[in-house]
């Protein structure tokens, strides 16, 4: 019999007290595709990064070729041919393409630029890349740096090639291309591995699936005997109709108006072009996109986060039924003027949270300016912290538990708490239930719901078209920072989504970002 | 300023800078493996000390001194004391990641204070005059090239100087060229700006950490050792590198990190350092006030930098911070 | 394969791992082994320069400190001066504290210390005796106050607006400073020894009255009460909180609607604010002279007990007291065999060096190769 690639035994990792990974077990072929599929958080990346050798596993063992072999850093990992593209790039910015490559590399003879440029470009021929040897890395898009990062693997003369989530940030177009690479290496004999949650990616490219759920191994099918519902349901355990509870919209009013928005980000590409919407009250506005089509701009421009180049953004307050314009104001300034906006970031220990400070120090975030004293009060947000603790059931030894040692689910719940503590009348979420166990997902949509009910304009940012399509009234569709349609979350299709998604440019020729 | 005054000013200037040229080009590796190490003026006074310990040492077993011998041994002695005082650094830093700052800072208390310690020490065992002299050895350190006094003011200029102002000249031109030019620079570079790309890249991220950052203190401490021997002819004063230490660190700055532009750099700071006494109808005091200068230019450099945002100036983009592997 | 197995590793012997946060007791127990080191290596150190009995040595370092009760007659100045020299620490300590809560790298309090004991040493000679010496001591403080403040708000404004290095700016800020003190004291020196003696010595303008006929009190006093103040301000006012949101996570500060450009600013003069304090307490209360290096590298040891003691105002007490104790005693201890007193920083460093590196076993579990089976 062949052997395997690579075997893993039994692998366990953990970090502090939580379990990335339990008594995993994988194999992969030399001229297959695998995919490893499984939820944000299921421990996909943590055990290819024990291949890679960037972490070390607790326990459980790793065979090469059948050979058992010990991999304690990057560098052992060449050694038996496997590279890995991480998900977010190991390239240095200040170098050159060529320079990244050959980075840490022994070759034999001096060192050469020119002759290292020579044998990228015979690679790059080979698979049919676009790469310019010599272009830095910070002047370069995202489908760039990810070429440069295949070619690196492949110049080491990696044949086991590890990907993670390589599609999250590319266009359709680019997305095809690199399909077309990795079919052409895995029929050159290599053993490849994606990291994906993407069903339709799975299906179409790989050869076997191997699934992952909260860091433990499921199963390892044929791609050619499996489908959708059988691979989701080894996903999230049982099979799921997601039974959202959606009420219609009362009382709509225009809450909060878009026009004709323009963002260039830090890199001076336009990341939002063209935007023009409106949210209204008491109805769930769903924003649907390829992961880093302008989702986050968007909503870090109405919070005042992010600059406006063009536009308008207005604000029709229910109370004095004034309008305000809000764009280019601080968020100090969006909030004196009586605009009750609350923000769920995407980022939730990075932007909403602290995560050294405990519950109530992070309740007190939103309201410790109340009041003219010098000090803090801090009675109201103990007592909020307390609130959220017993109604959102938030697991934690006590309120003065620093966050960061809470789990995704609770923490989430802390902070869209918090939010929802400050009687909004927009709330807008971004990617609110990635990495939550179900049972904390649908607390939040249960919580979204509510404030829908109550009148909030709620904005709703996700990645997972069934759930927009059960949960949000309406649905607008971002694609490469344009809207490409809004869709009635009643009436539509996840093809219909989904084929909007892949449609950049507003329905213009597709071009490349 | 007369034809003989200008000679004799360029000279002190040139003389100066080496000290200020090896103390940066030794903080310049170590800052391009990510390694802000504060102990510099530490680390040179170490060197210094070293040296000085050698030559006490030296002179004390021999009836007449060899000057070639006597220049290997303090250059032995005074490597080898740089390389101990950078040794703790790394060790504290590198493998139980402290913070360098505080680390740098402390090793500079350490290792002044121990030099002092060490310099009063042998000047009590010497008689106790204030100072710790050895004046062959200067004089082995101070041997300029051959045909200096033939060739007029070009040999003044250009060839007058004991053997330490040349070395710093090609240490500097080699650490250009090996950090620019050839795969161990660009591995130490890739460490300074991205470690986990290194790592990941099959560099052994700690390995080059100790060995840039051990080079780089043993560099620095013959800037000290220049310093000694050479600028002061081979006199231990207390306290006296301190200075030398910080404006060389403030050079790293001014040379936007390029070996090669801190030679030109280096001598300009020794330039503005020594030119006191040369400006004729200039009081004490104004002299004194022109030693502002050195660090005030650096300021200006580090605000210009910062301002203009070039990628290729900044500093080595995780500088002053540790790495670990398995972060999250 | 066989040139694969052949190369084939083995398991890492030491592999280290980020732990869950140590509990208190625990965390306590590493930090006294660390402080036990550094004595024990101190003292090591001392008998291999004297060659003394390490008890005598020890009792030796006590009276240093403390002073001998029948020198004294009861009255410890010895123990007075010993606890203000550790005040004077503690409260750079505290100065440098609120940036660093912030990330802000200010090393530069040695310059700002500095400034403000030459704005109170021009005050002194230009108004000593020309007004009233409680205005002229009112004047000093504001001045060094504002002074200290502006020095150190220079960089900080060049961080907040262009993200400027502020650890290379603030240390370039320091010799600046010491440049100007050595100007200054050319400037009004005429005897040409570049050296103003001590300040006002016969009139005593512009001295801090003694309090309860005892000296330094005065400074004790002062910086009890800053170390009260700013305990508060960290922990119990708006602005201390914001600074915590801003030092743990910009994002964060920004997403709440904090200025963060506002409360760099703010903070780090603050910093320089207590900077020029001390150098105001240093010439009024204490030296009355004014030298380039009279503050003494107490700017650097600041940055280390503040870091090391966790950037808390209560906690830099005694960690301030150990470091001051440890190095007044062993410079006592060693002064009758005519050692050089630079034996004090070595010692303080001896104490850092112990005290940080022990930290790394309260952020880091080391596990050791396990025996294992063969597969």
């Amino acid at each position: 019999m062949k052997k395997a690639a690579i075997e893993l035994k039994n692998i366990t990792k953990t970090f502090g007290s939580v379990v990335a990974n339990k008594n995993v077990n994988l194999t992969v072929n030399r001229g297959e595709i695998l995919s490893i599929l499984g939820e944000n958080g299921s421990g996909k990346t943590t055990l290819m990064n024990m291949i890679s050798g960037i972490y070390f596993p607790d326990e459980g063992q790793i065979f090469v070729d059948g050979e058992e072999v010990v991999i304690r850093s990057p560098k052992d990992a060449f050694n038996f041919k496997i590279g890995m593209i991480h998900q977010h790039f190991k390239l240095v910015d200040v170098f050159s393409a060529t320079e990244n490559i050959i980075l840490g590399l022994k070759e034999e003879g001096k060192y050469d630029i020119k002759k290292a440029e020579k044998n990228i470009k015979e690679i790059a021929e080979k698979y049919s890349f676009e790469v310019d040897p010599a272009k830095k890395i910070h002047e370069m898009s995202v489908s760039e740096k990810q070429t440069v990062e295949i070619i690196k693997v492949l110049y080491r003369g990696a044949d086991i090639l590890i990907l993670d989530e390589p599609t999250a940030v590319l266009t359709p177009q680019e997305t095809q291309k690199l399909f077309a690479v990795l079919r052409r290496m895995r029929d050159d004999g290599k053993a490849i591995i994606i990291i994906t949650h993407k069903l339709h990616e799975v299906l179409s490219l790989s050869d076997r699936v191997a699934v992952l759920r909260k860091g433990e191994y499921v199963d390892t099918v044929e791609t050619a005997n499996t489908n959708e519902s059988e691979l989701t349901e080894m996903m999230v355990g049982k099979k799921i109709s997601l039974n959202i509870e959606r009420s219609e919209p009362q009382n709509t009013e225009e809450r909060l108006i878009v026009k004709d928005l323009e963002c260039i980000n830090r890199e001076g590409v336009k990341i939002l072009d063209d935007i023009t919407f409106t949210a209204r009250s008491g109805e769930i506005l769903g924003i649907a996109g390829i992961a880093g089509s302008g989702q986050r701009e968007l909503l870090e421009a109405i919070a005042g986060l992010q600059q406006v180049q063009f536009g308008e953004i207005f604000y029709n307050n229910p109370k004095t039924k004034q309008t305000e314009d809000l764009r280019n104001k601080t968020p100090m300034q969006i909030r004196e003027l009586g605009v009750r906006l609350s923000f769920v970031p995407e980022d939730r220990l990075g932007m909403g949270l602290v995560g050294n400070m405990d519950i109530i120090d992070n309740m007190m975030l939103r309201s410790y300016r109340k009041g003219k004293s010098l000090f803090l009060e801090r009675k109201g947000p103990k007592d909020l912290a307390q609130h959220i603790i017993d109604d959102l059931e938030v697991v934690t030894p006590a309120a003065t538990t620093p966050v960061r040692r809470l789990s995704g689910g609770n923490v989430q719940k802390v902070l869209v708490g918090r939010e929802i503590a400050a009687s909004p009348t927009v709330l807008m979420a971004a990617y609110p239930v990635r990495g939550l166990d179900i049972n904390s997902s649908y607390t939040i949509y249960n919580l979204l719901n509510e404030q829908k009910k109550k009148g909030v304009a709620v904005i709703f940012v996700g990645e997972d078209l069934d759930v927009l399509i059960e949960l949000c009234d309406r649905i607008m569709v971002i694609g490469s920072g344009r809207i490409t349609g809004i869709v009635d979350g009643r009436n539509t299709t996840k093809e219909e989504i989904g084929l909007l998604m892949t449609k950049s440019n507003g329905g213009e020729s597709g071009g490349t970002n | 300023m007369s034809f003989a005054m200008l000679i004799a000013f360029i000279q002190q200037s040139i003389r100066l800078s080496s000290t200020l040229l090896l103390g940066s080009t030794g903080e310049i590796i170590t800052e391009k493996s990510g390694n802000l190490n504060l102990g510099t003026p530490g680390i040179m006074a170490g060197g210094a000390i070293s040296g000085i310990v050698g030559a006490y040492f030296y002179s004390g077993a021999v009836e007449t001194i060899n000057p070639l011998i006597s220049v290997i041994v303090t250059l032995l002695c005074s490597l080898l004391g740089s390389l101990f005082v950078t040794l703790i650094y790394c060790f504290l830093t590198i493998n139980l990641k402290t913070n360098q700052n505080v680390t740098g800072l402390a090793l500079t208390t350490f290792a002044v204070g121990a030099s002092n310690f060490i310099g009063s020490f042998i000047n009590s065992k010497m008689g106790g005059t204030g100072i710790a002299a050895f004046p062959e050895i200067g004089k082995a350190y101070r041997a300029p090239l051959p045909f200096a006094d033939k060739l007029g003011w070009f040999g003044e200029i250009f060839l007058s100087y004991g053997f330490m102002t040349y070395l710093a000249i090609v240490i500097a031109i080699v650490v250009a060229f090996v950090i620019t030019k050839t795969r161990t620079g660009l591995n130490l570079r890739a460490v300074g700006e991205n470690p986990a790309t290194a790592d990941a890249a099959g560099i052994n991220v700690d390995r080059y950490k100790y060995i840039a950052t051990c080079l780089g203190g043993m560099i620095s401490g013959l800037g000290g050792l220049c310093y000694v021997m050479d600028f002061a002819a081979a006199n231990w004063q207390n306290n006296i590198l301190d200075q030398f230490g910080w404006l060389s660190v403030a050079l790293v700055i001014f040379a936007v990190w390029r070996p090669n532009i801190a030679i030109v750099g280096s001598i300009i700071f020794g330039a503005l350092y020594v030119i006191g006494p040369f400006l004729l109808g200039l009081s004490n005091k104004d002299q004194e006030l022109i030693k502002i200068l050195p660090y005030l230019v650096t300021i200006i450099v580090l605000v210009i930098i910062s301002i203009r945002d070039k990628k290729e100036n900044q500093p080595p983009a995780s500088l002053g911070v540790s790495y670990f592997r398995e972060e999250r | 394969m066989a040139q694969i197995k052949a190369k084939q590793p083995k398991e890492p012997l030491i592999h280290i791992t980020k732990r869950d946060d140590m509990g208190f007791g625990k965390s306590v127990i590493v930090h006294l082994i660390g402080i036990a080191i550094a004595v024990i290596l101190s003292a090591l150190l001392i008998i291999a320069v004297t060659g003394q009995n390490p008890l005598e040595l020890f009792k030796a370092m006590y009276e240093g400190v403390i002073g001998t009760p029948a020198a004294n007659m009861g009255i410890n100045k010895k123990f007075v001066e010993s606890i203000h020299i550790a005040a004077i620490l503690l409260c750079i300590s505290l100065a440098v504290t609120p940036a660093f809560k912030m990330k802000f790298w200010n090393i530069g309090a040695e310059g700002q210390v500095l400034m403000g004991c030459l704005t109170s040493a021009f005050l002194m000679l230009e108004f000593g005796g020309r007004i009233d010496n409680t205005i002229l001591l009112i004047l000093m403080v504001l001045l060094s106050v504002l002074v200290g403040a502006i020095w150190a708000v220079i960089p900080a404004i060049c961080k907040a607006f262009w993200n400027t290095n502020e650890t290379l700016f603030t240390l370039m800020m320091n010799y600046v400073a010491m440049t100007l003190v050595s100007y200054f004291i050319m400037v009004k020196d005429r005897s040409g020894r570049s050296d103003l003696g001590i300040l006002n010595e016969r009139t005593g303008y512009g001295y801090l009255p003694e309090l309860f006929g005892r000296n330094y009190l005065f400074n004790i006093v002062i910086v009890a009460g800053v170390v009260l103040l700013m305990y508060v301000y960290l922990k119990y006012s708006k602005q201390g909180y914001e600074i915590s949101v801003v030092g743990e996570s910009e994002n964060t500060a920004r997403y709440i609607g904090i200025n963060v450009k506002k409360v760099i600013i703010r903070t780090v003069a603050i910093s320089g604010a207590i900077c020029g304090l001390v150098g105001f307490m240093i010439i009024a209360g204490d030296k009355h002279s004014i030298k380039s290096d009279i503050v003494g590298g107490q700017g650097f040891t600041a940055i280390m007990v503040s870091w090391m003691s966790k950037f808390n105002p209560i906690l830099m007490i005694p960690v301030s007291m150990l470091i001051v104790f440890l190095s007044v005693g062993s410079k006592f201890a060693t002064s009758a065999f005519k050692v050089d007193n630079s034996i004090g920083d070595i010692l303080t460093a001896i104490v850092i060096f112990s005290i940080i590196a022990c930290e790394f076993f309260t952020r880091y579990k080391v596990n050791f190769r396990k025996n294992r089976k063969e597969g």
